[in-house]
């Protein structure tokens, strides 16, 4: 039987290339959107963790009784008492779950404790008695490099290593240790299942990833541990590692009763890995015309005391350390040390931010010394598609439109001087120190590249699985929504392929999904969207082809003109596609780091205009024009928002944002001591996609997440240094490094 | 201690822990968890509230030191279904991306709406300078903000 109605929907609202809402935005404009800090349970108790106070110290006891004598304190735990594999780690597991014998870290976790309220639980955790030896800590990359202390060394070679330019720029570099400070520090609730196992609600970027240390650390079967999704104050990385899951589902497992954690600030701080600091040393050779004939360079970074993702970290900061230039000489030496700093890990723009503002350096350095446009020098070296990787070899064979970046950026309108700007704007803000007419303003450029997915032959892939219900289709997946946006791309594209309006993203369970793979290498968009395509896509085919139509929208099945099933009668039936996306395989580097080592890339380019005041040293990032590759924008105003977001982190790394650590101890751990950007600090921003399909993302849509950061900190720098002439080789730049 | 005060218009008692903050007291004894704890020393602005008319962050406030007071936070800024034209202005412009900071900034911007119907572009940004977003590089909630501002996308 068919029904015959007038046909009301032609095509949905919110596909791609439009900027539908974000579903998740008016729960969170009003304050009802659920975050990990809010979870609650009945009978929750609350967690407290006991840290060193030492970089480096040998444990010669550890008492509990005196935190297990408060009434309230239901648990202490210490490395004793780790049911499973006592180490965890993201790439080697080789860091404690708590530390036993010695602690490598200021910070590191030595026992934790739960407790009926919070309070209880601090103090409990602050009665604990840790007999330390103290021991001295190796804190000098240097130095950790000489003992051998090391987690990976890289080496690149490519080319004809005699080859010889005449005209040689050679520079030093450092980057600062960031931290990413989400505005939600780490949280979770645990909850025990009665029968053994726990669901897991913790703040993270990878619940999979998660569920597997956790299951690991607690000696427990795979179907045991469930890790949820949860509401996220923003990640940037530092939600890679694993920081109090394994802790919270000890605890919850050892009393049997919800335990809920949240660290306070100064914890995160400890409680996170951070952007690695980096020595860079570079020798850039050139033709009399400005082509690179060679390219040295030589990379040094500080992974910390546990590997987290450090060799990945250094891969990239080695496979990028040209950027995007042709170069067919090229040697680079890396090598990630082991110290007792802080542990360092993922951040936005992973290794490729560190080395980009040494070698843009050094490209406005050649350009000096060759009487060069800056730009011009840039361009007639730009690396495009069908271009072999000046490092690795591999020919790009995915969209690459440097020279395109490059163009439209010098095309960009110059803001006009102001001629009296307000006192908030200058570069000494409301402090009101700095005299107006002793301002100078600079103009820089930086190019960056990165890649996008997973790299060096990792099985990169994600589920993702559309079905139907009576109110619309659902896509679920285990992939992150950080506040980057994914929720709603999703939805655009289970839209775009069904044909329907309502459709929503269910964030499921790690029993329910295979992995979706990290949110992070500006992957979930091509990963998890690729999934969701070819979900929607199958599934809408399998429905027009069993119920005989050629056409679906939210009131059914169509053929041509006629209604042949309303939605009522298609999901009388179950209807469910999984899907498992792949990009294209990667491969590891044979032994002078050559391969097809990335599945794909990214381009963008920044001009920074600076108002910098010489007397005190002070910086106002004025504005930030960017033009950036992005394939196919999904969701212009989402794509904005990330390109305005990691600009203003890139601005951050320039000017303000570093952990200081003396002895391997963060002196600054507090928002009143690491300063992050505000809104006046913020620089106005023009933003131009360029946008060329031929990537393998969905629709050919590449990430666009990091390459915001990568080169505005080397804008940022180029534009003080045109303004104050200084040589600035030190990223964040400090008042002293212009003033003095 | 109890202490009684006004919450988003009604009267409510709670047991204050001392020494309690204000922010402990709406998140964990009243569940009014909107208002959020990022820094904890007066920093971030997420967990701004309006207390007796004027822009607070509760987590700098004893909660002792309520008594009394009216307090307004971004659950009561609007009835139920319904968005405050702030809160309207920042869905419309792509102002919310984690969150986190959003309740604190709506907030803040209502405060300065109170007092101007028509604030400049910097009068919006010394307004906000209290509050940390990490994700959006402010840029949306700024249009937003003007927008409102100039009434174009009121």
């Amino acid at each position: 039987m068919t029904t015959r109605i007038e046909r009301r929907v032609t095509s949905p609202d919110g596909v791609i290339g439009q900027s539908p809402a974000r579903p998740d935005a008016v729960p969170k404009l009003r304050g009802e959107f659920e975050y990990a800090q809010d979870l609650t349970a009945d009978g929750m108790l609350w967690a407290a963790t006991v840290r060193s106070p030492h970089a480096r110290a040998r444990i010669v006891s550890v008492d509990v009784a005196p935190a297990l004598a408060v009434g309230g304190v239901h648990a202490c735990l210490t490395a004793d008492d780790v049911p499973g594999r006592s180490v965890f780690g993201l790439e080697h597991p080789d860091q404690p779950v708590l530390a036993g014998e010695e602690v490598r870290y200021w910070g590191e976790p030595v026992a934790i404790v739960a407790a009926e309220d919070p309070r209880t639980a601090l103090r409990a955790a602050s009665l604990v008695e840790v007999g330390y030896e103290p021991l001295p800590p190796l804190t000098d990359p240097a130095e950790a490099e000489a003992r051998d202390e090391v987690f990976r060394r890289l080496r690149i070679r490519r080319g004809d290593q005699e080859r010889r330019g005449s005209v040689v720029v050679e520079g030093e570099y450092q980057v600062g240790m960031q931290d990413q400070a989400p505005l939600g520090t780490e949280a979770g609730l645990a909850i025990p299942d009665g029968v053994g196992g726990v669901d897991l609600h913790a703040t993270s970027q990878f619940v999979h990833i998660d569920q597997e240390q956790v299951v690991a650390s607690l000696g427990l079967r795979p179907d045991q541990v469930r890790a949820h999704p949860t509401g996220i104050g923003g990640a940037f990385g530092a939600r890679e590692d694993v920081n109090l899951h394994i802790h919270l589902c000890m605890l919850a497992l050892h009393t049997g009763r919800p335990v809920k954690m949240v660290y306070p600030r100064a914890e995160s701080f400890a409680g996170h890995v951070h952007r690695h600091p980096a020595w860079l040393r570079y020798r850039h050779e050139a033709d009399e015309e400005g082509r690179l004939v060679r390219v040295e360079a030589r990379v040094v970074i500080d992974g910390g005391a546990y590997a987290s993702t450090t060799s990945a970290v250094l891969a990239n900061s080695c496979y990028f350390a040209v950027g995007p230039y042709r170069c067919d000489s090229v040697a680079v030496d890396g090598v990630g040390v082991r110290t007792n700093n802080p542990p360092c890990g993922a951040m936005r723009g992973f290794g490729a931010v560190q080395v980009c503002f040494a070698y843009e350096s050094q490209m406005d350095r050649l350009a000096a010394s060759l009487s060069m446009d800056p730009l011009d020098l840039r361009e007639l070296n730009a690396l495009q598609s069908g271009d072999p990787m000046p490092t690795t070899g591999q020919s790009i064979d995915t969209p690459l439109p440097t020279r395109e970046v490059i163009q439209s950026l010098r095309a960009m309108p110059l803001p006009d001087a102001v001629t009296r700007p307000h006192h908030s704007l200058l570069p000494g803000g409301s402090g009101l120190t700095t005299e107006p007419r002793h301002v100078r303003r600079g103009i820089g450029y930086a190019l960056g590249i990165k890649n996008l997915g997973f790299s060096e032959g990792f099985d990169d892939y994600a589920q993702a699985r559309v079905l139907l219900t009576a109110d619309g289709a659902v896509v679920e997946t285990a992939a992150i929504e950080v506040g980057q946006g994914l929720v709603t791309v999703l939805c655009q594209i289970a839209r775009t392929a069904l044909g329907i309006n309502n459709v929503t993203v269910s964030h499921v369970d790690t029993s329910r999904i295979d992995s979706a793979g990290s949110t992070s290498a500006s992957r979930q968009t091509q990963l998890s969207g690729g999934a969701t395509l070819e979900a929607a896509t199958r599934l809408r085919g399998r429905i027009l082809s069993r119920l005989g139509g050629d056409h679906l929208d939210d009131s059914g099945v169509w053929q041509g003109e006629e209604l042949v099933a309303p939605w009522t009668q298609i999901v009388e039936q179950e209807w469910n596609e999984t899907v498992t996306f792949r990009h294209p395989p990667t491969s590891a580097p044979d032994e002078n780091g050559q391969g097809v080592i990335h599945a794909d890339f990214a381009v963008a380019g920044h001009r920074a205009v600076v108002d910098v005041d010489p007397d005190l040293g002070l910086v106002k990032v004025i504005r930030i024009d960017t033009v950036q590759d992005v394939g196919v924008a999904l969701n212009p105003d989402s794509v904005r928002g990330q390109i305005e977001g990691g600009i203003l982190q890139g601005v951050g790394l320039a000017v303000m944002e570093e952990l200081i650590l003396e002895d391997g101890v963060i002196l600054n751990p507090t928002f009143t001591d690491y300063l992050l950007p505000t809104i006046l600090d913020a620089p106005d921003v023009e933003a131009l996609l360029i946008e060329q399909e031929g990537s393998w993302g969905p629709f050919g849509a590449k990430g666009v997440g990091e390459p915001p950061t990568i080169s505005s900190p080397a804008a940022v720098v180029a534009a003080i240094r045109a303004a104050s002439g200084k040589e600035l080789n030190r990223i964040p730049v400090r008042p002293q490094d212009i003033a003095l | 201690m109890i202490v009684a005060f006004t919450v988003n218009g009604e009267a409510v008692t709670a047991r204050v822990a001392h020494p309690g903050s204000l922010l402990d007291v709406l998140r964990d004894e009243l569940s009014l968890p909107g208002s959020k704890n990022a820094c904890e020393q007066g920093e971030c602005g997420s967990c701004s509230v309006i207390l007796d008319g004027l822009l607070v962050c509760s987590c700098l406030v004893m909660a002792a030191d309520v008594e009394g007071s009216s307090v307004t936070t971004v659950e009561g800024v609007a009835a139920d279904g319904e968005l405050h034209p702030v809160q309207e202005a920042m869905q419309r412009a792509g102002a919310v991306q984690c969150g986190f900071c959003t309740p604190g900034i709506v907030m803040a911007a209502i405060d300065l709406f109170a007092g101007s119907s028509s604030p400049s572009s910097i009068e919006i940004k010394e307004a906000l300078a209290g509050n940390i977003c990490r994700c959006t590089g402010y840029g949306a909630i700024v249009r937003a903000l003007e927008g409102l501002a100039t009434g174009g996308e009121q």
